[in-house]
């Protein structure tokens, strides 16, 4: 099993970085871009594989980042438990936006806009109501010790990312090795061909956005235990739900590696931008923008399709 | 054995101010390699779409193999073994020759490393053996009409329903293509096929029905239905019988 070698061959190269270097920023820089890749192959797996864009994938974190403090805090759950409550209670959530999506037939940038509007309504509910503390937000009190999950130096969040995100790639694998993940890409690119061969397409993609809602809902517990902090705008602001979706465009739609590729990319960009143009405040948005638009410009399947896109191009020119 | 698989009973379907397919009744025995003929704009396709459950008739009934399927989803008529082509092909284009053909496959096999082995065998019946692993956008117009049969028949199905599969075919190509549909015939699986090849209805079928305007004017042999006059006026014009009848006295 090749694939495996390699998701195996990561998992020893990631694990022993923390051995080599002592470095916070460098540990740090690492741990984000997982994240950032977590984030697109939960995206990944509803839009690269079902062709479903959702805009809101922000729903998804913001719900799993609030039960995993709610829990902590309100109903006294330890952190170890409810981080499965964040992740079975964003599923949930991903099944009714999908029930009530899906089952109207809603494609395209009709389900792009809804998805997106689920988002804001979570967000302006998230400001009104008392048990998310509002405007002012949750924090999440400082009690050092494995058993809280809050860990004495950041390796200990670094490699809780690193087995989430290995899972993920885990299940990415089976998806694409499983009748499940071919009935999905079949729905992708032609539903009605799709339906013809038996498939019901309701069900299949009601289980995808399921399975991406339980991949976000487990960045947004992560990212609260590591921010130890959370409020409205941070859980269903637009930002977790560009950041998903660029880290897989960019990456690569519908591939194993794709968006934890593009999120390295991604976040390497950034920082060298950040630093040779800190003194410009500004101009690194714009390089960085701009670098986004090349990629998706001139390769249309992400930084892991690069091969494919070059034979394109040659074997256009050739003909 | 004349037992019908897939009775249809006075079903209607009207689209906007248009009727599409009128009071239409016909029975497909088990077995049996029957046609559906008639002029562009017949409503064949349409009546295709009613039987397999991609538009709810208006009026009338459905039935496959003893069970009343009218308005039920396409996958659950296809899960009872009932498979359709598209007349405008519709291969997952982004996927190999093989991948398609597994996702008929999947329908009766959970395995993926089973479907697509499975895949390759059906390949080699319809003749793709040699393309299995191009990406389907690939293929040639025929080569698609063949993977449309292909994908069909990995579901393993009761009753396969072909709209076009001949359209836009080269004679070659259709005289290639005949013996693969008797052979899905001679092993066991019922075929209706829509069709404007003549040729092939003739060598083909032994049953057709003519539908024009949403309606059925004739049903027969191929050679009674030829030389039926409301058939031959349906595709020629009005009054077209009788002068060509005229034409043939008089030589």
């Amino acid at each position: 099993m090749k694939p495996l070698l390699s998701i195996a061959a990561f998992t020893v190269v990631i694990a022993l970085f923390p051995l080599v270097t002592d470095s916070g920023v460098h540990l740090n820089f690492v741990m984000m871009a997982l994240y950032a890749g977590l984030m697109g192959m939960a995206w990944n797996v509803l839009a690269g594989f079902g062709g479903q864009f959702s805009f809101g994938h922000a729903l998804f974190f913001g719900f799993g980042a609030y039960i995993h403090i709610i829990a902590q805090l309100s109903w006294g759950i330890n952190p170890w438990f409810a981080i499965f409550l964040a992740i079975a209670v964003s599923a949930l959530v991903g099944a009714v936006v999908g029930a009530l999506s899906f089952r109207y037939g809603l494609k395209g940038s009709y389900f792009a806009l809804v998805t997106l509007a689920f988002a804001e309504v979570a967000r302006i509910l998230a400001l009104s109501v008392d048990i998310t503390g509002g405007g002012v937000g949750l924090m999440l009190p400082l009690k050092p010790s494995v058993a809280n999950m809050q860990f004495e130096s950041r390796v200990g969040y670094y490699y809780m990312m690193l087995v989430m995100v290995v899972v993920a790639l885990l299940l990415t694998q089976w998806l694409k090795g499983a009748r499940f993940g071919a009935y999905l890409q079949a729905i992708r690119d032609n539903e009605d061909a799709a339906r013809a061969a038996g498939v019901d397409p309701f069900q299949v993609k009601l289980r995808a956005i399921s399975l991406s809602g339980a991949m976000m809902g487990a960045t947004g517990a992560f990212y609260v235990q590591v921010f130890q902090y959370i409020d409205p705008a941070i859980a269903f602001g637009p930002q977790a739900s560009v950041e998903a979706l660029v880290a897989a465009i960019v990456g690569g739609l519908g591939t194993v590696w794709g968006p934890l590729l593009g999120a390295v990319v991604l976040h390497t960009l950034s920082d060298v931008t950040r630093n040779l143009f800190g003194a410009l405040p500004g101009i690194n948005m714009i390089i960085y923008g701009s670098v986004l638009v090349l990629i998706v410009m001139f390769l249309p399947r992400g930084i892991a399709g690069l091969g494919v896109s070059v034979r394109d191009l040659f074997g256009k020119k050739r003909s | 054995m004349s037992r019908p698989l897939l009775e249809i009973e006075n079903v209607s379907k009207t689209f906007g101010g248009l009727k599409a397919v009128s009071s239409v009744s016909l029975s497909v025995e088990a077995g049996s390699l029957c046609a559906l003929i008639g002029p562009n704009g017949a409503g064949k396709t349409t009546l295709f779409a009613l039987m397999t459950g991609f538009i709810k008739p208006d009026q009338g009934s459905v039935r496959f193999d003893g069970t009343d399927i009218t308005g039920q989803a396409p996958h659950l008529n296809a899960r009872l073994g009932m498979a359709r082509t598209f007349q405008i092909v519709q291969p997952f284009a982004a996927q190999t020759v093989r991948e398609n053909i597994a996702v008929g496959v999947h329908l009766h096999e959970r395995d993926r490393r089973v479907a697509l082995e499975k895949a390759g065998q059906i390949a080699q019946q319809v003749g793709l053996a040699d393309q299995i692993e191009k990406p389907a956008s690939d293929l040639t117009v025929a080569g698609r009409k063949r993977l449309e049969l292909a994908r069909a028949l990995g579901t393993q199905p009761k009753l396969l329903l072909l709209d076009e599969v001949l359209a836009g075919l080269n004679p070659q190509e259709i005289s290639d293509m005949i013996p693969v549909i008797k052979a899905i015939c001679a092993s066991g699986i019922t075929v209706f096929l829509i069709e404007h090849v003549m040729q092939a209805v003739m060598s083909l079928a032994d049953h057709v029905w003519v539908l024009s305007q949403g309606q059925l004017i004739a049903s027969g042999s191929p050679e009674v239905v030829t030389q039926d006059d409301a058939v031959v006026e349906a595709y020629l014009g009005k009054g077209t019988a009788a002068r060509l009848r005229a034409k043939g006295s008089a030589a």
